[in-house]
């Protein structure tokens, strides 16, 4: 079993804010990042897969398309978006990282071909905060 | 005549922003900024390096005191830009378009009136780990 990860990136803005809270609560809360007309981030989405190299190719999987794969199911939809305004799959949920690493596990996993199965995803939003989501387990 | 040293100072401010000239419609900003024209705005995690040259002082050793320095781009320029909305939310930007060139621009004017005038300054801006602006040159 060989792992492989590859790295994407996009640029985007969010706020974190809830709804249902008075703005008093939602600054107590989230502090600067409830700012009502948005901030933003360089995102970067790692993406690792497993499996085991194919005896013909070498490769577990063609890094390249994996490449376009992600560009086309997920960074094509965040890329210079707004999340909490622009993007279908995080409508009507907190735009945490944690809750935008679990929208893109379940918007990019069925796209993976078995046998190989998406392992982790890592999402880093500034360099000093990161995610990590192994799947549903 | 002494010896010159440079010194380098970096802080980061996350903001969202778009590009867009209003004096143009909506296909020709589109055409001219890209995804960068899109309404909801977009963000990034900018870094900012601020270079001071001059002699180290003959009693310090220090061409600026470099908390003085952090202290300084925190309090002019962090706590005016980070998590805000640059478009909205800051008067520097209500009628100029907040390229990388501009905010460098911008934090250049900001910085110099409180840094000794023997000391030549010079702005260096990340907008993403690829683009990088430096002012003046």
């Amino acid at each position: 079993m060989v792992y492989l990860t590859r790295i994407e990136h996009f640029n985007a803005a969010h706020k974190l804010y809830n709804p249902s809270w008075s703005k008093e609560k939602n600054n107590e809360v989230f502090g600067k990042c409830a700012n009502e007309n948005w901030h933003g981030h360089n995102f970067e989405l790692y993406v690792t897969i497993k499996g085991d190299p194919d005896p013909e190719t070498g490769f577990i999987f063609d890094a390249k398309k994996l490449g376009a794969l992600i560009n086309e199911k997920i960074t094509e939809k965040l890329d210079h978006r707004n999340l909490n305004l622009d993007v279908d799959f995080m409508k009507g949920k907190l735009c945490s990282i944690e809750n935008l690493v679990i929208g893109i596990w379940d918007e990019l996993e069925p796209h993976i071909p078995p046998p190989i199965q998406l392992h982790c995803l890592k999402l880093v939003e500034t360099a000093k905060i990161f995610v990590e989501y192994y799947g549903n387990k | 005549m002494g010896k010159k040293v440079a010194i380098f100072r970096k802080e980061h401010f996350n903001a969202a922003h778009r590009l867009f000239n209003p004096g143009w419609d909506d296909k020709t900003n589109t055409k001219v900024f890209g995804k960068c024209a899109l309404p909801n705005y977009h963000g990034h995690n900018y870094e900012l390096i601020v270079k001071v040259i001059g002699e180290p002082n003959a009693k310090t050793g220090y061409v600026m005191d470099m908390k003085e320095l952090s202290d300084l781009i925190k309090q002019e320029i962090v706590e005016r830009f980070d998590h805000r909305n640059l478009n909205l939310d800051t008067a520097e930007f209500k009628d100029l378009n907040p390229t990388a060139e501009n905010i460098a621009i911008v934090i250049y004017d900001l910085l110099r009136p409180h840094i000794d005038k023997e000391k030549e300054i010079q702005i260096r801006l990340y907008e993403t780990p690829r683009n990088f602006v430096e002012y003046p040159v």
